[in-house]
């Protein structure tokens, strides 16, 4: 498998591959889910707590490999017990990063425990933290047809009431929303995303998919639908990418999405930025800049 | 419900959109006020003061339904309060958006109206116009496609009016709209409040600080300080008698030739000198 300049050639080279097949499927998956669940996420500015529940999600994962089950089962499992805690503490959870990062920190060490009691090889382990979409298979590739569907269909039920609660929840609450309901559903939802996400990205990387695409996303579009749909075009262009280009290195697919989603976040907010500034000062609030001269 | 324009507000003619009788609220069995009577009719812009922790926005969230009272009896519209009562349209104290929020302000109005509304259809959008003529009547068409994270407080107070007033409530609770404002802006704010009150008839609740900009706008006062009410019109309440027997010590109503009052002798978030 080496790269040529023919694009189209590479490709269907990549597609020969059952296990690319796999991957490419559910990456793409992946990337939808995260691309709409990360809006909400970073809307929320639940970031922290998504990452926790990945880490809960680790705790599961090592004791589910232990215990002979799958680490997907553990996974969910771990991140959604973790949601529903979190959800339960309260409508202020989301700020309280201290309880947050202590939980955070007990998990990390219960997973710690149950891979140093795992006899086994450490490779799944190392699947876990860090993501291995190319061990993917077809069975996995199912199941994870049927959580996107599932987690699509729930955000798009609860898509207003959840929307309006991100920006205005002392509104909302007045206006009758179960906020306690909407809250646990929520964090149902971004519980089973991120143990999907971590089949590609891993635990440690899951960012690069839940976080910083919708974060990318914010700058693009102001409308929550538009918005929706860049980050979701931006997961799955950086994950296809990602895949591309793992194909023909011998580096990993995790490093490449991160790589990607980072420079393109980076790239818009220096534009972004740049166009705020300039709208400012054709508003003739600010003279546009002088040239002192060298 | 048919809404008139052309009659002028007169709340003889048309008692108790809002009427308690010796009502009581509090937290955790202590009460914050008690033996509160009042009734307030269509049109009428009610000015909510007295002092931090009085129980100001106690009364809006027992108005709400967001909390039972703790004896006697309110009514809105001849019902009991209930939690997402559509007549009420509500601005939240202290009620500011994050600055990285980058929603564009029609977005949330339309939420509004739809926000409660489970699933999801990309093609109906009756409540974009509603959510423009909302912005119309809150003086904000300006501020249409603006992001929410950019806007200054006096901006930001015309898009959570223009929120409140987009389901077309009757009665509106505003929770300290001015704090943030300066001068200029609040009586902007003010004057804008009052046109809505004229225009669609509705029955506003203000709490604020400042008695002095409300003044020319006010059909009624509402005074909470000491776990007891005084309401009543501005005549009625701003008098050093009234005052006095509520805050149970001597305060003392001085008026300007201008109309403006200053009240001595209670802390300066009440009484207040232009």
């Amino acid at each position: 498998m080496s790269f040529s300049l023919n694009i189209l050639m590479d490709l269907q080279d990549m597609w020969r591959y059952s296990f690319m097949q796999n991957a490419i499927e559910a990456g793409t998956l992946t990337a939808i889910v995260s691309g709409v669940t990360g809006y909400f996420v970073v809307l929320r500015k639940s970031a922290f707590t998504a990452h926790a529940f990945s880490e809960i999600g680790f705790a599961g994962a090592a004791w589910a490999v232990l215990s002979g089950i799958s680490p997907l089962a553990g996974l969910l499992i771990g991140s959604n017990l973790g949601g529903l805690g979190i959800a339960l503490l309260g409508r202020r959870a989301v700020n309280r990063d201290t309880q947050i990062g202590i939980v955070l920190a007990f998990s990390l060490g219960l997973g710690l425990l149950f891979i140093s009691l795992y006899s086994g090889y450490a490779t799944q382990t190392y699947s876990i933290l860090f993501g291995e979409i190319l061990g993917v298979s077809h069975d996995q590739v199912m199941e994870t047809v049927a959580a996107s569907a599932g987690i699509l269909v729930g955000t798009g039920v609860i898509f207003r009431p959840l929307l309006f609660s991100s920006l205005d929840e002392d509104v909302a609450e007045a206006k009758g929303m179960p906020m306690l309901a909407l809250g646990i559903a929520f964090m149902t939802i971004v519980a089973c995303a991120v143990s999907f996400a971590v089949e590609v990205t891993g635990v440690l990387l899951v960012f690069s998919l839940m976080v910083t695409p919708g974060a990318t996303a914010q700058y693009l579009a102001s409308k929550p639908s538009r918005a929706i749909a860049a980050s979701v075009i931006i997961a799955l262009v950086a994950t296809w990418l990602g895949l591309f280009l793992s194909f023909y290195t011998p580096y990993p697919v995790s490093f490449f999405i991160t790589t990607e989603v980072f420079v393109f976040y980076v790239l818009v907010r220096l534009v972004y930025t740049r166009f705020r500034w300039e709208k400012i000062s054709q508003g003739s609030l600010l003279r546009p800049p002088v040239d002192r001269g060298g | 419900m048919a809404r008139s324009t052309v009659e002028p507000a007169t709340a003889e003619a048309n008692p108790g959109v809002i009427s308690a009788e010796n009502l009581s609220a509090g937290y955790e069995g202590r009460s914050v006020w008690s033996g509160a009577n009042f009734s307030f009719g269509k049109g009428e812009f009610v000015g909510v003061l007295g002092p931090n922790g009085a129980g100001k926005t106690t009364l809006f969230r027992v108005i709400l339904g967001l909390q039972r009272p703790m004896a006697g009896s309110i009514q809105i519209f001849g019902a009991p309060p209930r939690r997402g009562n559509p007549h009420i349209g509500y601005v939240p104290q202290r009620h500011t958006i994050d600055t990285e929020t980058n929603v564009e302000c029609l977005e949330l109005v339309r939420l509004g109206l739809s926000g409660t509304q489970w699933g999801f259809d990309p093609f109906v959008h009756h409540d974009r116009d509603a959510a423009l003529s909302a912005l119309e009547a809150a003086d904000a068409t300006d501020l249409v496609h603006r992001r929410l994270g950019a806007l200054s407080g006096g901006e930001l107070q015309r898009i959570f009016l223009a929120e409140a007033l987009v389901s077309n409530p009757e009665v509106l609770l505003l929770d300290e709209p001015l704090s943030n404002l300066d001068i200029k802006r609040e009586t902007e704010l003010l004057h804008l409040v009052n046109n809505v009150v004229r225009s669609r008839d509705v029955t506003a609740l203000l709490i604020a600080h400042n008695i002095n900009p409300l003044l020319p706008h006010m059909n009624k006062v509402m005074y909470i300080a000491n776990g007891r009410m005084a309401t009543g019109t501005p005549q009625e309440v701003l008098t050093s008698e009234t005052l006095t027997q509520l805050y149970g010590i001597q305060v003392e109503v001085l008026k300007d030739p201008h109309g403006n009052v200053a009240i001595i002798g209670v802390e300066e978030h009440h009484g207040d000198i232009p």
